[in-house]
């Protein structure tokens, strides 16, 4: 499916995110991005759908280089993949419903995109994400109106308007509260696996990545250092990929709070959440 | 489960009598107002040959007369720098007067009174009248420019007052300070920046107004200007043109940079 | 600690600037008079002329006094064209200034030398006052509305696309990439990106220019360019003042209301 070969970025100020890492996903699973701040994980997250142009290296999605590509076969690449920032991206003055159907941008025409005139199958799906993130009634609120928690999903649905094949999510929770990062991450964890669709998640919590994900890599100063099973992340690994610490009380030996916390979803009415964390 | 299959976004006015009642208005309107500005086309048709005519004999601009293009050009420099200065030296009492939280009710009107009305009338305008009182020439420009000067600064200033921490001159009051000492110790130092800044960007406005009071005969360049246009003269017009352009966009360039240092 | 001590510590005086700071404000002071002054004295003013300005001043009053207020049904066919020519200039100035505006805004420009035409384009309208624009045009068009009309785009192009660009450079550049990452295409992410975040300016200036369009529309008429202007410089040069004066009156109460409009308008926007 997406396959990540000597990814190496250096910025023109000289400084070198990327030296060489190479990734491959090739089962639909949920694989979590760990690192210390700089250590180059939102350069790996924007190299491939080239928000950040890499500097060498292959990334192959589906059969295509995306490095090889021309501007407009570019676009034709990154309509088949979805990305969920960290603030959201929101155009915050337009509604919801716009914000999610801006995920069809990329197959509409300039005068349809105008007029907000969608097809009709983008709209019904469009309201049916938004019934599935928990945003059902909600889709001609303004996008400034809504909450962080809420606005992440509505980021959320505009990512799978595209049915993309791969799904890039950069730091989903890091301006969230942690009862909704666990919130959100469990819903995107959820719609990943119930669409078959591969996700590559930048996250900083390493105890919700290792509850989430389905496999965590880590990379440390542009390097990757880690690659395996949430199970396998032991307190010389994290040493390894964030340095010297103390990780008893980081790791997570069991879930022990999420009933806990699945019930107060449900009692205040999340029913969806409590779904989410099911699935 | 199916979902609805069309969207439309909220419209800004919900009742769709009154959105398409608005459309039909600006359209009316426009048919209204072109049809009373009585045009005629026929004149516009030939306007275009004109204009590639006038572009012709403005090429290429001729810098040749420089005595008398500098000379209108220092004289508007000269209106501008003077009457910034005794703009900005003017419009401190005006604009204490014209802050409500500072100045008494009656002081209060008469100041802001004074400053609307000195707004509300264009440059061009004050510039006759002070051409039919002093006569033609660079005073009438010149004393247009300070009205213009001192009623922008002085409602800046009365902006800025109204809008300071009170805070800071109840507690400079609270000591037993006298007013004249409130000024300079609780309103002075919250106001002076921001002050400074506005009679820069004066400057800078007074250099491009200089050009423009000239054309009723009130003295600078835009005298100069106002002549090879009557007179066909478009190559000493464009020289003169360019020349202003240039002036401005220098005079700009200082005025930022001024404001980058007082910040 | 005696008092002879402390005085060695402290100096007795305190000074909010050090002697070379004072300096330096007092030759920026005495350089501003320098240059007022000197610009003054050189301005080639005669000042036998102020000498009886208060007595030229007094009788201009005297003779506006009474209004003539026959003429007043005769001004409002030109009052309604100076308002004409401020709106249709300004909507004229908005079909312009919106694609300048994206031109010269840094994060949307299409290329380089495109940044540097919008640029230049820019800086040329806003040096050139309206009235300028205005004898430009009447050479061109004739005297009329029209001229007008273009002189007040011309002037208000800059103006706009200087506040627009602005706004654009200053928009959240997230939202941007989240838009070209849906793989849309550099148009639409305009659209969709870029502009709601900058409707409100757009608005908001065109509303303002509008309000500075009918101040400036009223002067057009004295090169030619149509609205109350013609009939305030004709009757000036005839000595009319009881008519100057109902002609004054009006622009001020247009010019009230515009601004008054204006405020609203912006005020609800925002």
């Amino acid at each position: 499916m997406l396959q990540i070969t000597d990814l190496v970025k250096q910025y023109p100020n000289g400084f070198r995110a990327l030296h060489g890492v190479s990734v491959t996903v090739d089962e639909p699973q949920v694989v979590a991005v760990i690192g210390s701040s700089g250590a180059g994980k939102s350069t790996l997250i924007r190299c491939i759908n080239r928000l950040v142009e890499p500097t060498t290296g292959a990334i192959v999605l589906e059969g295509t280089d995306i490095t090889k590509l021309n501007r407009a076969q570019l676009r034709q690449a990154r309509r088949r993949m979805g990305m969920i920032f960290q603030e959201y991206n929101l155009v915050e003055r337009l509604t919801v419903m716009e914000n999610v159907l801006s995920g069809r941008l990329g197959y509409v025409g300039f005068w349809r995109a105008f007029r907000r005139n969608y097809p009709a199958d983008d709209v019904a799906s469009a309201f049916e994400l938004l019934e599935r993130v928990g945003l059902g009634g909600r889709h001609d609120t303004r996008a400034d109106a809504l909450s962080g928690g809420q606005r992440q999903r509505v980021g959320i649905a505009r990512a799978l308007m595209q049915k993309p094949d791969l799904l890039l999510v950069d730091e989903p929770t890091a301006s969230l509260d942690p009862k909704t990062s666990r919130q959100i991450m469990r819903l995107i964890c959820a719609l990943a696996h119930e669409r078959g669709t591969p996700a590559l998640v930048n996250i900083h919590d390493v105890a919700l990545a290792q509850s989430t994900a389905d496999r965590v890599i880590g990379l440390r100063e542009g390097n990757l250092v880690f690659d395996g099973k949430p199970t396998d992340l032991t307190p010389a690994v994290l040493t390894d990929i964030y340095g010297e610490e103390d990780w008893s009380a980081t790791i997570r030996k069991d879930d022990d709070d999420e009933d806990e916390e699945a019930v107060a979803a449900r009692d205040n009415g999340h029913a969806l959440d409590a779904e989410a964390y099911a699935g | 489960m199916s979902y609805p299959t069309t969207w439309r976004p909220p419209s800004l006015i919900s009742t769709p009598m009154y959105r398409y009642g608005l459309w039909a208005a600006v359209i009316a309107y426009l048919f209204w107002s072109m049809g009373a500005l009585e045009i005629d086309w026929h004149r516009i048709s030939q306007g275009i040959p004109r204009a590639g005519n006038m572009i012709v004999r403005m090429f290429p601009p001729d810098f040749s007369r420089s005595e008398l293009l500098w000379r209108g050009v220092i004289e508007s420099i000269q209106m501008a720098f003077a009457a910034s200065f005794v703009g900005m030296v003017l419009a401190i009492p005006l604009g204490l007067c014209g802050a409500r939280n500072l100045a008494p009710a009656p002081v209060y009107y008469v100041a802001r009174g004074i400053i609307v009305l000195s707004r509300t009338f264009h440059e061009v305008i004050i510039a006759i009248f002070f051409v039919k009182i002093v006569g033609f020439g660079p005073l009438a420009g010149l004393l247009t420019l300070i009205v213009a000067s001192v009623s922008f600064i002085a409602k800046m200033i009365a902006e800025d007052i109204e809008n300071m921490n009170m805070g800071q001159v109840e507690a400079v009051r609270a000591t037993g300070a006298s007013f004249p000492k409130l000024l300079i110790y609780a309103v002075q130092p919250q106001i002076l920046p921001r002050y400074l800044g506005v009679c820069i960007y004066r400057l800078d406005a007074n250099l491009r107004h200089s050009t423009v009071v000239g054309i009723v005969g009130a003295g600078g360049i835009g005298m100069t200007l106002s002549a090879t246009f009557k007179r066909y003269d478009y190559d000493f017009s464009l020289a003169i043109l360019i020349t202003i352009i240039a002036l401005v966009f220098i005079g700009e360039i200082f005025s930022n940079w001024v404001r980058g240092k007082l910040r | 600690m005696t008092l002879a001590e402390h005085a060695a510590r402290y100096p007795e005086v305190w000074r909010k600037f050090s002697p070379r700071q004072t300096l330096i404000r007092y030759a920026w002071f005495v350089g501003v008079v320098f240059v007022a002054v000197w610009s003054i004295q050189n301005l080639d003013i005669t000042w036998e002329y102020f000498l009886d300005a208060h007595i030229q001043a007094g009788d201009l009053i005297v003779r506006m006094v009474p209004p003539d207020w026959d003429h007043f049904s005769d001004i409002l066919d030109p009052l309604l064209e100076t308002i004409h020519i401020a709106t249709l200039g300004t909507a004229v100035t908005f079909a312009i200034a919106l694609p300048v505006a994206f031109l010269s805004a840094r994060n949307t420009t299409p290329n380089t030398v495109l940044w540097a035409i919008g640029r230049f384009i820019l800086v040329a309208s806003r040096s050139i006052n309206t009235v300028v624009w205005a004898l430009i045009f009447v050479a061109i068009f004739g005297p009329g509305a029209i001229a007008g009309i273009w002189a007040i785009a011309a002037r208000s192009i800059g103006f706009m696309g200087k506040l627009i660009a602005e706004a654009i450079e200053e928009i959240d550049h997230g939202t941007v990439e989240a838009i070209e990452a849906t793989g849309a295409s550099r148009l639409k992410v305009l659209l969709i990106g870029v502009l709601p975040q900058v409707l409100p300016v757009i608005t908001g200036t065109t509303v303002y220019r509008w309000d500075i369009n009918i101040r400036e529309s009223t002067v057009l008429g004295f090169v030619g360019a149509g609205g109350i202007g013609i009939q305030l410089y004709s009757s000036i040069n005839q000595f009319q003042w009881d008519e100057v004066a109902v002609m004054l009156l009006a622009v001020f109460g247009v010019v009230v209301i515009s601004e008054f409009v204006s405020a609203a308008v912006r005020q609800r926007i925002t």
